[in-house]
């Protein structure tokens, strides 16, 4: 197969939409989560997404091949939640490593029945590592500003579990994205670090931020650049931005990453901003209109879709890039 | 190099020198390290802070002391740092010698920081892997020329260390060359040892070398070493710092650990003493040293004098006025116009040619963000000033009419007495040549249709701050649609806001309504209104947009569920009686403060809204060095306290209180009864309605009073404030001497030391007159952030947004009487500059919004109060739910 860096060169390439807007269309319920493996779990499960790779694969899988139908390049694993600090909620710590494994086991099998039929376009499985829900750099209690929820090596310690069970699946890149702390992002790319030096292997790695309103900074305080340097550090395949904002409002921020990266720009938005009922409702052929300007600028590398996007949105999106050359990231002075 | 805090630091090549705070170094500092040691990180904190507003670019934080436990200080304080978005936007350098102090730190700071440092100290191994562990943590890293044979002293030594290093850095451990800064060690000069006499240009020379032959690295040191030897002669030490800097920045050191204030301007040392120093740090004479002290005891001390430069005084006539004009100097221009007006036919001309030439440049800079709107009023002042010289000579020279741009009408509406933000509105449209009819405070509507069909205005601005103004803005739009007015009406003021122009007021009047809530965007907004050409297009678009805000508006308060005030009720906040400590107050019944001293009610300013107040926004202090405002807002700040100073020194203001402690308790749920000499006097407090999560309390106000079936004497608080007799005197004192910068700062100055005078009081209060809190010690920080025990939520804001509770608190204290404070017809009180409220001194009791309520508690509030539904809901309006 012909590594990705090369085909980037190529290329724009696209990543999956949403699976969250996906699992909702199957109303699944208490039951269908559970399946028969943990019938008797102690704590509700519904909303446990990222089990479903476990209880439902069947579905874990359809979701992925309509994506790879619609166009994409690169699926997510269904392992966005897939720490041991996030599957805490459902005292679920002992099965993080399986999850993740399992996720990007079925993940690379539909990646592969695709790459088969269409050698001349295969197709990667990027291993989805999300922000857990602890912040590093900020206290939960505005009383106490010197708190900190979690730790860097906490942090790192459930990371490097996640990345071993992506990498052991078979997962071709990591995604470390929707950061909206920059320090546990780091203690993420501190666990790859440590994985990759101990086994000997280099995979690729994407990282994506979160700007998350309109002041143009993370939820953590830093600007897009300040965020950038921040993880340069780290020899990364595409540094871009996800979820938060729609298309249109991610743009500024994407200009700075374009500007100034030395690595591939990815990028992918919501489907808009929510509207007045908290859903996304921005049409595939708006979102991608959006999108067109990005390309019109020639500001990304790798473009995809996060929180209400569908395989309908992806498709718009796969076929608009067709006619565009990639961003290059060559004339970008390091020093 | 590429550096973060929550913004980016990039040294490139052609950067300036790189200034490093060290004030956050128990090894420098002592009154940090006293600090540290009390654990008193708060004030540590301001140090730190205090840094990164004198403009240091990197803050370098050292916790290495015997008696401090380093790693856990170092985890706390940077914590804390982050914690703090006006310190934490700058870079962060971890400085310690013990690796796991340095490792902690690096795993707390999620910008790019500078380690500082490592060496080859204790060998290859160690150096190799703290390396690789920075290079992981993504930091850049001072690297001392120290090794395992001890410190460089010399120049060989210096190059031969950093030259291993480098060549390890790069090429074992793969570390970026541009991340690695060299310490090249600064040793004190004219220390009277002759193997000191080649310190600084070692240094200076190592410095060279290391930039021409390691590549992209950096160098720095700690400036303030070299001149050691000379402690307690600053102008010395002073004049060595820079010429040290000098010598090493042009050899290439490009960061450095520097003293601001122990800096001289290199080319305001004296030739002599010059001469003398730079003899010391190049080490051009054998007798520099003795040559040096000799001169150091004449120069012990000399102050340095300052001028104002004048040169703009020589540039041609148009020059000078423009000059004046953009930097509000007023100290020439009556001689500038004067000698304008030798020059053209008519006087007027003046105005129109020289004065507006000079606007339009402020104009321009205002409306493309690089002037403020202080320095917009200033400019309006000089204006001013050159308009009242020319007005007898226009007089005189009858026949001559100015052509303005149009004429506004400008109001504070009926019962509402607030006028700062409707005045600078005012100054800003005047200086763009707009004529202004300006009607003053608690105008009545007819006044405002009359003076418009007399005057024939172009447009009508409306300003209030209190929520009664509302319905008041809504009557007049209501009136101008009956009188057929075809004229746009701009509506602002703080307790304005789009959706309430657009829900209530947009569709009573079929013209243009526009909300405006910043003077920059008034003069756009008006522009575009009276354009003549596309002011049709402007306006269709205006009430298209306004349409579909009120439909969106609308659309999403339909979301929300609410309770029934009996719900409600029962899912109120319930204190646990039996255990909630009361504390009887010290002093019952009522007290009144005639003529307060000022000067004590400095210490409890907010300065924060009296920027806002400007139109400059930030937070006090980091807004004073705010990249953007900073400048202005220092210089408002400067004239702000001139002005405060003068208004303390001669009494200018009168600042007055009465409140008052009673016993209390609440009945039927939402009701408080106070007994005040044998009367009942009954506060009537509303409910939240809105349907809350499971566990999360519907809360009223009487929620933190003890019910009177609990059988338990409970008390409360009522109070009122003011700083603002005085203010209306000055305010026209200034107006009269065309000076409108300090009619609205007196007026601004006035209603921060108003809520001062209320803070001040809630503590007095809590402290000594109920007494339950006599233990407590806020700085004025937490007194902002509210961090005490007990409330004091005032009528008409969120928790208590009914105003007419305020007549009762009149009647209870007598307040008009006492100290002569009194209420409007909307319930303002006047003088403007005066708060009241409540003090509920529970420790569970806590500030809330009321938010939306229904119209069962409307009448249930009816019916209690005795009051007419109709009236009720008039008050109330604002927070009912729309149907």
């Amino acid at each position: 197969m012909k590594d990705i860096r090369e085909i980037l060169e190529e290329r724009i390439l696209v990543l999956d939409g949403a699976m969250g807007t996906m699992l909702q269309r199957h109303k699944f319920t208490e039951e269908d989560f559970r399946g028969d493996r943990f019938k008797d779990w102690q704590v509700p499960l519904q909303g446990n997404n990222d089990l479903l790779s476990i209880t439902q694969p069947e579905t874990i899988k359809e979701i992925h091949r309509l994506y790879f139908e619609a166009g994409a390049d690169i699926v997510e694993t269904n392992t966005f939640s897939g720490t041991t600090i996030a599957m805490a909620d459902y005292e679920m710590e002992e099965l993080a490593y399986e999850l993740n494994y399992q996720s990007a086991k079925i993940a690379k099998e539909v990646a592969d029945e695709f790459t088969k039929a269409e050698p001349h376009k295969p197709r990667f499985v990027a291993g989805a590592i999300g922000p857990t829900n602890k912040t590093a750099s900020m206290s939960p209690d505005v009383n106490d500003p010197g708190f900190r929820a979690i730790s860097f090596e906490e942090l790192k310690i459930a990371y490097k579990q996640q990345v071993e069970g992506l990498v052991d699946g078979g997962a071709d890149i990591l995604l470390v994205e929707t950061i909206f702390d920059t320090l546990n992002a780091k203690a993420a790319l501190f666990a790859i670090e440590e994985v990759k030096d101990e086994r000997g292997i280099d995979i690729p790695i994407m990282v994506s931020g979160t700007i998350t309103d309109a002041s143009g900074r993370t939820l953590s305080g830093q600007t897009a650049e300040a965020f950038l340097i921040s993880v340069s550090h780290i020899p990364m395949l595409s540094v871009g931005f996800n979820c938060a904002l729609g298309a249109k409002q991610l743009t500024p921020h994407l200009e700075v990453l374009a500007q100034k990266a030395p690595f591939a720009v990815s990028a992918h938005p919501n489907a808009g901003l929510p509207n007045a009922f908290g859903e996304y409702d921005e049409t595939p052929e708006q979102m991608a209109d959006q999108i067109k300007e990005y390309l019109d600028k020639s500001l990304v590398n790798i473009v995809g879709g996060c929180c209400g996007t569908t395989p309908e949105h992806i498709k718009a999106i796969a076929d608009l890039v067709k006619d565009y050359k990639p961003r290059s990231a060559k004339t970008i002075e390091t020093i | 190099m590429k550096l973060s805090g929550l913004e980016p630091l990039i040294i490139t090549p052609e950067s300036n020198f790189i200034n490093v705070g060290e004030r956050t170094n128990v090894a420098g500092s002592r009154k940090f390290l006293r600090l540290i040691k009390e654990e008193n990180y708060e004030e540590a904190l301001t140090i730190a802070r205090h840094q990164v507003e004198g403009g240091a670019q990197i803050i370098d934080i050292n916790m290495d002391d015997g008696l401090i436990d380093g790693k856990e200080a170092m985890v706390k304080f940077l914590h804390l740092i982050v914690s703090e978005p006006d310190i934490a936007r700058v870079p962060i350098m971890i400085d310690s010698s013990k690796w796991e102090i340095i490792e902690a730190g690096l795993q707390v700071v999620q910008g790019k920081c500078v380690v500082n440092s490592i060496s080859l100290k204790e060998g290859e191994a160690t150096f190799i892997k703290q390396a690789r562990a920075i290079k992981r943590y993504g930091a850049a890293v001072i690297v001392m020329a120290f090794d395992e044979v001890g410190q460089a002293d010399n120049y060989e030594r210096r190059i031969e260390i950093a030259k291993r290093s480098y060549d390890v850095l790069v090429n074992e451990v793969n570390f970026p060359p541009e991340d690695i800064i060299f310490d090249l060690n600064i040793f004190p000069v004219a220390t009277g040892m002759d193997e000191h006499r080649k310190n600084a240009i070692d240094f200076i020379e190592a410095t060279r070398w290391v930039r021409n032959n390691l590549p992209h690295c950096s160098v720095s040191g700690g400036v303030s070493n070299v001149s050691f030897s000379f402690r307690g002669n600053n102008v010395v030490r002073e004049a060595m710092h820079s010429v040290f800097l000098f010598h090493a920045i042009k050899a290439g050191m490009n960061i450095g650990i520097v003293n601001p204030a122990m800096l001289e301007v290199y080319d305001d040392i004296p030739k002599d003493l010059l001469e003398h120093v730079e003899d010391v740090i190049l080490d051009r004479r054998a007798d520099a040293t003795e040559r040096l002290l000799d001169f150091a005891e004449t120069v012990k001390g000399t102050k340095k004098e300052r001028t104002v430069d004048l040169s703009w005084r020589e540039e041609p006539l148009q020059d000078r006025v423009t000059r004046a004009l953009v930097k509000g100097i007023d100290q020439f221009i009556e001689e500038d116009v004067e000698e304008a007006r030798q020059n053209v036919s008519k006087p007027i001309e003046v105005i129109e040619g020289h004065l507006m030439t000079g606007m339009n440049v402020v104009g321009d800079l205002f409306g493309s963000g690089k002037m403020f709107l202080p320095q917009v009023v200033k400019s309006a002042r000089v204006m001013k000033k050159a308009v009242a010289y020319l007005l007898p000579f226009i007089e005189e020279d009858k026949g001559s009419v100015t052509e303005s741009n149009g004429k506004i009408l400008m109001a504070t509406v009926k019962g509402d007495v607030h006028d700062i933000g409707k005045n600078i509105v005012s100054v800003v449209l005047g200086c763009n040549n707009y004529e202004i009819v300006d009607l003053g405070v608690m105008v009545p509507p007819e006044k405002i249709i009359q003076t418009a069909i007399d005057q024939q205005v172009d447009i009508i601005g409306l300003s209030g701050l209190i929520t009664p103004s509302l319905d008041e803005m809504v009557y007049l739009a209501k009136e101008m649609e009956r009188k057929n007015f075809k004229i746009p009406l701009l509506i602002g003021g703080a307790t304005t806001s789009k959706a309430h122009t657009a829900v209530k007021i947009d569709p009573q009047y079929k013209n243009a309504v526009v909300h405006v809530n910043d003077a920059s965007r008034a003069v756009t907004v008006v522009g575009d209104l009276l354009n003549k050409r596309n002011s049709g297009k402007y306006v269709g678009d205006l009430k298209d947009d306004y349409e579909k805000f009120r439909e969106g508006f609308l659309k999403r308060t339909k979301q929300k569920e609410y309770l029934s005030i009996a719900e409600a009720r029962k899912n109120k906040y319930k204190i646990d009686w039996s255990k909630s400590r009361i504390k009887v107050p010290n002093a019952l019944g009522v007290t009144v403060i005639e003529d307060f001293e000022l000067a004590k009610l400095i210490d409890y300013i907010d300065w924060t809204p009296f920027f806002r107040s400007w139109d400059l926004h930030g937070k006090y202090p980091g807004i004073l060095t705010d990249e953007v405002v900073g400048e202005q807002a220092t210089s408002l700040f400067k004239d702000a306290q001139e002005l405060l100073n003068k208004v303390i020194d001669q009494k200018l203001l009168k600042a007055k209180a009465i409140y008052g402690l009673f016993e209390a308790n609440t009945v039927n749920d939402d009701d408080i009864e106070i007994v005040h000499q044998d009367e009942i006097f009954t506060f009537r407090t509303l409910r939240q309605q809105l349907k809350k999560h499971a566990g999360k309390p519907n809360f009223a106000l009487s929620d933190f009073i003890a019910p009177k079936e609990s059988g338990l004497q409970d008390y409360m608080g009522c109070f009122c404030v003011t700083t603002g007799f005085g203010t209306q005197e000055l305010a026209a004192q200034f107006e009269a001497d065309h000076d409108d910068y300090n009619s609205i700062m007196i007026k601004a100055l006035a209603d921060r030391l108003a809520e001062a005078f209320a803070e001040f009081l809630h503590e007095k209060v809590r402290k000594e007159d109920w007494g339950y809190a006599n233990n407590e010690l806020l700085t004025n920080e937490e007194l902002i952030k509210e961090e005490y025990e007990g409330i004091r939520p005032a009528p008409g804001y969120p928790a208590c947004p009914d105003h007419l509770e305020k007549i009762t608190i009149w009647e209870l204290l007598q307040v008009k009487e006492a100290i002569g404070v009194e209420l409007t017809e909307s319930l303002a009180m006047w003088p403007a500059a005066s708060v009241s409220g409540y003090y509920f001194g529970n420790r569970e009791a806590r500030y809330f919004g009321l938010g939306k309520i229904k119209e069962d508690q409307v009448e249930d509030f009816a019916n209690r109060k005795n009051i007419d539904l109709e009236y009720a809901k008039k008050w109330l309006n604002p927070n009912i739910i729309e149907q």
